[in-house]
């Protein structure tokens, strides 16, 4: 077999062993790798109905196909494990070294199961297992960690996914990181924590063979040089912070919580302002010729020296949405978000959510007194030291920072059940995550897309913005079509998380970026690495089936129609300002559509999925499970 | 304290254009064996923290240390070129190379048991792959006159008109 080793490493922590399953051909054929393949490891390893911060809850990593060859942008992996944020699927991607080391070791994924007693570094190293301490460890940033691992280990080629401070301490919302790149979403973080898992080191000594090469390195290296042109100019220069400006000239920028979307200085938050003042230099995932990771410093005041990669998400949740215009504190806190390991975006509208609760006169200064600041603090919009004392407060689990590390759903039931007030009516979360930095007031079809998205609202998983702001459909309206667009969007972008490849290569084929575009090449592109026959109707089959088998685990996790909703806000109170001022997605919007959307994947008026539909796409023990 | 040459010409990398990708060892080592390993690449990129990147080869020395070491006589340098050539009937692979080398740049294959080193693809037309392929061409030959010619000019302009020149 090309492209895999037919082998999943299977480790257990409490019993300290270890075992190789076998997996034929036909199983990469249907999971492919990614999000798909990881869910699948998962939805196979997992006790249904487990606690997520359970020994039943396991950590599965999945390599995609194109790691560790000269494909570009195919060194990312997927990592899955049941959500403490929203109890379904927790499926994140990430790129770079960590992914084609574990290729190069032998193995197309991992599955760790139950809990460690003391807190483990797993060592993988070719195909010997180590179980090593990691107490000398504990307390190290996500960076940190993967130094002091070389160090202890000697061997700078040794690559690790770690967590940091956030993810020992449990922040609900801490995630994993790898060479400088985050598994981000979800909790993955957490969940590692909650095992006493403190990183997984990868040594992959071995090369790696495909079906092919003179047609891999004849297409890979086009794309390559293709990577340099117009197609990725966005990204290679400013990165996806060249957002902010565009967001906020149609009045998508979420401001201030999302009580507006438009930004009055937004200027001053831009990908352009962040080039010009405190870029200092891009750097590129591992196999990527793309580089978009802008490196990024603070300049000057209290917080000269914080240095991180900045992209649109992080930025906006830690600028316009606290209403922050002072970059260098923006740039602080996702600093201390990505050395503490915590998701950003989840991170910066927790403090949104506190901050409107602060100025609705809910919260008051009395309640973020904490040993590191006895006198409290003012937490109104715009103040950004007080934002960087709360981010260490929730890494830390200090004071009130205990509450908000758990995210916005719960901090919010919390303080309702205790206080009688309403602050769910600004907690900005589907599912118990975070939405993205796209206010879907003012994109209808994205509205669906977030409702319906089987990890919570996310702009990777569901793409269905693009119609919307291309201006193909019209964006503050619903009509018959955003069903079918909802579903073609997401599989779309569910054949990226699959393979993976990085959506960014998505216009370098040919130009294009639509399935005519993209996918002959994608499909020649796998051909030539596993020496399938892969034809063009089966890429579209490898997202459907991805999407279906994540629907799949949260049907089994007891996920009903009603769950499938938007953030109050979304729904009830619209912006006063801007382009997009006026609108929401009412209920009986949301509940047309939604009717829509499973009508156009063939599952029932509930959302269920019929068995027939399951055993059309060859997931028969799937349909025995939750099919109706 | 390391050692280099005037004359020779090597493949050289410019940190501030180094993304990281490392598609240079992947070009490498599957012109060199078929497969692609960044531990048979005979150039290797190295990142010491967040954002000190670059991609070092075979800096071709004069005098070679690297041929001065080996105690089988193994490596000849080519008078002309400065490309270290390894005599796979007198490689043992003590590895006295891989340590005599200020530059990182020598590896043992552990399968072959000989020592591997950059030849700046001389038996292809096209030169260097590595140089090829890199999306940010930020890999180039050149000699260390070359670099000091280059350092001059850089020094003349930010000194007589303070701006650090770009690339």
């Amino acid at each position: 077999m090309y492209g895999y080793h037919g082998k999943i490493l299977h480790i257990d922590l409490k019993e300290k062993k270890t075992w190789v399953e076998q997996k034929p051909e036909e199983w990469y054929k249907k999971y492919i790798g990614g999000v798909s393949m990881a869910t699948r490891l998962c939805w196979e390893n997992i006790q249904p109905g487990c606690d997520p911060y359970s020994p039943e809850n396991p950590v599965c990593i999945a390599n995609g196909i194109f790691a560790g060859t000269p494909v570009p942008v195919g060194g990312k992996y997927g990592l899955a494990s049941k959500s403490p944020m929203t109890g379904f699927i927790g499926d994140s991607l990430s790129g770079s070294w960590f992914t084609i080391a574990l290729k190069r070791a032998g193995w197309d994924g991992i599955v760790i199961h139950n809990a460690s007693d003391e807190w483990v570094n797993i060592f993988v190293d070719d195909d010997r297992i180590e179980f090593r301490d990691a107490s000398s460890l504990m307390g190290l940033g996500t960076f940190e960690t993967e130094e002091a691992i070389r160090e202890q280990l000697r061997d700078d080629q040794v690559r690790s996914a770690t967590i940091g401070p956030s993810g020992e301490n449990m922040v609900r919302f801490a995630n994993v990181t790898n060479d400088g790149r985050q598994a981000g979403r979800t909790g993955h973080g957490a969940v590692w924590g909650s095992k006493k898992l403190k990183a997984v080191s990868i040594r992959g000594t071995h090369g790696i063979a495909v079906a092919d090469p003179d047609t891999l390195m004849k297409l890979s290296f086009d794309i390559t040089k293709e990577a340099q042109g117009p197609h990725t100019s966005k990204y290679r220069i400013l990165g996806t912070s060249t957002n902010v400006l565009n967001m906020n000239k149609i009045g998508l920028l979420p401001t201030r919580n999302y009580q507006e979307g438009v930004f009055e200085d937004a200027e001053m938050v831009s990908g352009e302002y962040l080039h010009e003042h405190n870029k200092v230099k891009t750097i590129a995932c591992a196999q990527c010729p793309i580089a978009c990771e802008q490196m990024s410093m603070a300049k000057g005041g209290p917080y000269e020296g914080a240095m991180t990669g900045i992209e649109y998400e992080c930025l906006f949740a830690n600028g316009p949405n606290l209403g922050i215009n002072d970059m260098n504190a923006i740039i602080k806190l996702i600093d201390v978000a990505d050395r503490s390991g915590m998701d950003a975006m989840s991170m910066g509208i927790t403090i949104s959510w506190a901050m409107e609760t602060y100025e609705k006169g809910i919260f008051s200064k009395e309640d973020f007194k904490c040993e590191s600041h006895p006198d409290g603090f003012d937490l109104s919009f715009g103040n950004g030291q007080s934002a960087v004392y709360l981010a260490e407060m929730i890494r830390d689990r200090e004071g009130i920072g205990k509450l908000l590390s758990e995210g916005t759903r719960i901090a919010s039931k919390t303080i309702d059940k205790e206080r009688g007030t309403e602050t769910y009516k600004w907690a900005m979360q589907v599912k118990g995550l975070e939405p993205a930095g796209y206010d879907a007031r003012g994109l209808k079809t994205f509205s669906l897309g977030s409702a319906v998205g089987t990890r919570g609202p996310c702009h990777n998983r569901s793409a269905a913005y693009d119609p919307d702001i291309k201006g193909d459909v019209d964006r503050f309206s619903v009509d018959d079509t955003r069903g079918r667009l909802a579903m073609d969007t997401e599989e779309y972008a569910a054949v990226y998380d699959t393979l993976p490849l990085c959506k960014f290569i998505r216009r370098c084929f040919t130009g294009k970026a639509d399935r005519a575009g993209a996918w002959p090449a994608i499909v020649s592109l796998i051909n030539a690495t596993t020496g399938w026959d892969l034809k063009y109707e089966d890429i579209d089959m490898i997202g459907s089936r991805a999407v279906t088998m994540k629907k799949a685990f949260n049907i089994r996790e007891g996920w009903k129609r009603a769950d499938d909703t938007l953030p109050w806000r979304w729904m009830h109170d619209p912006m006063t300002k801007g382009p997009s001022a006026g609108h929401v997605t009412t209920d009986e919007e949301l509940e047309y559509m939604k009717d829509l959307y499973y009508e156009a994947k063939g599952w029932t008026k509930e959302g269920l999925i019929p068995k027939a539909k399951l055993i059309e796409l060859g997931m028969e023990d799937v349909a025995e499970q939750i099919g109706v | 304290m390391t050692t280099s040459t005037s004359k020779y010409q090597y493949v050289d990398c410019d940190p501030e254009k180094c993304i990281g990708c490392q598609l240079c060892e992947y070009v490498c080592s599957y012109n060199k064996t078929g497969e692609y390993n960044s531990y048979r690449s005979r150039i290797r990129t190295v990142r010491v923290d967040e954002v000190l990147i670059t991609a070092i080869a075979c800096r071709t020395c004069e005098n070679a240390p690297c041929v001065r070491s080996c105690p089988q006589d193994a490596l000849t340098q080519d008078p002309h070129t400065g490309i270290i050539h390894i005599d796979a009937s007198k490689c043992d692979a003590c590895a006295w190379c891989v340590e005599a080398c200020d530059f990182g740049a020598i590896s043992i294959n552990p399968a072959s048991k000989l020592a591997e080193i950059c030849d700046q693809c001389e038996d292809l037309e096209e030169g260097p792959q590595c140089i090829k392929w890199c999306p940010k061409e930020a890999l180039f030959m050149t000699t260390p006159e070359q670099r000091a010619q280059k350092s001059r000019r850089e020094l003349i302009k930010e000194e007589v008109i303070g701006v650090k020149a770009a690339g």
